[in-house]
């Protein structure tokens, strides 16, 4: 088996952990309940970047060569955390005091670099301006390493994104790669109802990024992509399409699931589903 | 750096921003790791210079605030010291949250410069004036407000801003030429007021920024009329200095605030909620913009129509000290 074929399995493995640990964090929250459908809708992608593509150090979290990653859809967190537990920031234990009092993993990420947290996030549409910030240190120092930042597209709502899609290209950034997580809906409705994006290839095509539009459940070819942004010669924008609720009959592309506790029957349903896709 | 007189009078007649620009030529002649970065106005913040001198120390954001701000903590979290700036209504409100969430928050360092605060641009309108900045700002945590009461104290604040260990937002305010409060050298501490004159523990004047010089001068005013003061430049309104409000709150029979800001949310509000914590602090008599905007006008009048000139702060000083 070649290499890259070890990895694919390797993050395919990874997503399905994560998406087990997903649903029992969301279960263990109770009734404060959690991001569960933008959270889902992410898995897949968070395990392609954190298995196989970041330069990540966890014996010095800071090491300046690091790859920085920035979850701009804060609210993504359960497929932020449960990938930060698989590559090793993150204890079992820790995952499980999720949104407890006392933990440092609620419902929105809060910055401890320790842990692999590299800003605070929440509010929609501050992600990519930050990730400008750190992109032109970057360049600044000569320093390779990348900058990915992890969008939602009802984010793309956000006036503030713009500004700063237009000022990566301006300031010609090579080393910045955003993912706009496509699964057409926000917090209550979809997109087209909500506030219609549109055409976000057109969008970032038009602010001088280079797109690339893929399934964002696809690892083979979401590994593939990352893969070839070695050498990039301008800002890229990563439209993945992807399902809101991703990994569950219950969930999938249904916007209940935005932000819902979970019950013991659901639960179990949905470890069944796990189950018998593993088994 | 040690000023003397003729400094004093030069950055008087370029005023409060172009002085800043001159205190940027300083910082980046010190400090290989700054930032500036302009909301597309450099020429605003008197940055010309330091643009052509230090071209990899300045960055153009254009028009575009709330990227600003974001773009300034990426480069603060990566080591950068960096400054900001535009005009103060921008460099507060149109990116407060970013501002919250960035530097609040987060805690990442950044120093915002907001240009032409108060009325100074009162030709320009309402939208250009700024009476609201330290007022939005003062609820964030974590953030230092400074309002430099001449061009000289401006250099000075910007030299000490860049050692400072929170985020600071500093509130240009003045004419061009901004009248010199200050004649010779004297010690800027962030958090420590300086004490302008005092002849007497009738009324304490507590200033920031451009009033202060109004301030002082209406103390004149007062004196002629028997009635002693002391005139306190509160350059740093957050955090404000204790001690002096302890002291003038033992010793004063009344104790005015002025300010070319709304006097709800600004200094004179700082003043009164850490006063009314004192047993028998005098009154306060809080002076400064009465809540409401108006047409637009050159600075002198919005001045006089805001009854900030000195022989209005004197008026309604000498008023309030009759009444109590």
């Amino acid at each position: 088996m070649s290499g890259k074929e070890n990895s694919i399995r390797k993050i395919k493995k990874m997503s399905q952990n994560m998406r087990r640990n997903v649903l029992e964090m969301a279960y263990l929250s109770g009734s404060s309940s959690t991001h569960f459908g933008g959270g889902l809708s992410i898995v897949d992608i968070t395990a392609t970047l954190y298995g196989s593509i970041l330069n990540l150090n966890l014996k010095n979290p800071e090491d300046e060569a690091r790859d920085r990653f920035i979850l701009s859809k804060g609210h993504g967190v359960l497929g932020y955390y449960t990938a930060l537990h698989e590559v090793g920031y993150i204890s079992y234990e820790e995952l499980k005091s999720f949104e407890k009092n006392g933990t440092f993993l609620f419902g929105h990420p809060i910055m401890k670099r320790s842990k692999g947290i590299e800003f605070s996030n929440g509010s929609l549409g501050m992600g990519l301006s930050l990730g400008v910030g750190v992109s032109l240190s970057a360049k600044k120092r000569n320093l390779d390493f990348k900058v990915y930042v992890l969008m939602g597209d009802g984010e793309c709502n956000e006036g503030s994104v713009w500004e700063a899609a237009m000022s990566a290209s301006h300031y010609n950034l090579k080393n910045i790669v955003v993912i706009i997580d496509k699964n057409n809906f926000q917090q209550t409705g979809s997109n087209s109802e909500i506030m219609n994006t549109a055409d976000l290839v057109l969008k970032w095509r038009s602010f001088n990024w280079d797109v690339f539009e893929i399934d964002g459940h696809d690892i083979k070819e979401l590994f593939h992509t990352f893969s070839s942004f070695k050498d990039q010669e301008k800002p890229v924008a990563v439209i993945a399409n992807t399902i809101k609720g991703k990994g569950f009959s219950l969930s999938e592309n249904n916007n209940a699931w935005h932000h819902s506790p979970i019950s013991k029957s659901q639960y179990r349903l949905c470890l069944n589903e796990l189950n018998n896709e593993s088994s | 750096m040690k000023l003397n007189t003729s400094m004093i009078k030069m950055w008087s007649r370029i005023g409060s921003r172009a002085s800043f620009g001159m205190a940027a030529l300083e910082l980046g002649k010190i400090h290989q790791d700054l930032i500036i970065i302009s909301g597309d106005t450099s020429t605003s913040a008197g940055l010309e210079r330091f643009k052509n001198k230090f071209p990899d120390k300045y960055l153009d954001v254009g028009i575009a605030e709330q990227n600003m701000m974001g773009i300034a903590a990426g480069l603060s979290s990566e080591g950068y010291k960096v400054i900001t700036t535009t005009f103060a209504p921008f460099q507060t409100m149109r990116c407060c949250e970013q501002i919250k969430v960035n530097l609040g928050y987060m805690n990442h360092k950044v120093i915002m410069v907001g240009l032409a605060s108060g009325l100074s641009l009162g030709i320009l309108g309402y939208t250009h004036c700024s009476i609201e900045d330290i007022g939005v700002l003062r609820s964030i945590p974590g953030i230092t407000i400074i309002s430099p009461a001449d061009s000289a104290s401006t250099i000075k604040a910007t030299l000490k801003a860049i050692e400072h260990d929170e985020s600071i937002y500093m509130r240009l305010t003045g004419p061009v030429p901004n009248p010199p409060v200050y004649s010779n050298d004297f010690d800027f501490t962030i958090g420590k007021s300086n004490v302008i004159s005092d002849n007497g523990s009738d009324v304490a004047i507590v200033a920031c920024g451009s009033m202060v010089h109004n301030a002082s001068e209406a103390s004149k005013l007062l004196q002629n009329q028997q009635i002693k003061s002391k005139v306190i430049d509160m350059h740093t309104i957050k955090p404000i200095d204790q001690k002096m409000l302890d002291e003038i709150s033992k010793d004063f029979k009344l104790i005015v605030t002025v300010e070319e800001h709304n006097i709800i949310g600004g200094l004179g509000s700082a003043v009164a909620e850490y006063i009314s914590g004192i047993s028998f602090s005098p009154p306060l008599l809080k002076i400064g913009v009465e809540d409401s905007y108006g047409d637009a006008g050159d600075y002198q009048a919005l001045l006089s129509e805001k009854k900030l000139m000195p022989h209005q702060i004197f008026e309604l000083i000498s008023a309030k000290i009759e009444s109590i």
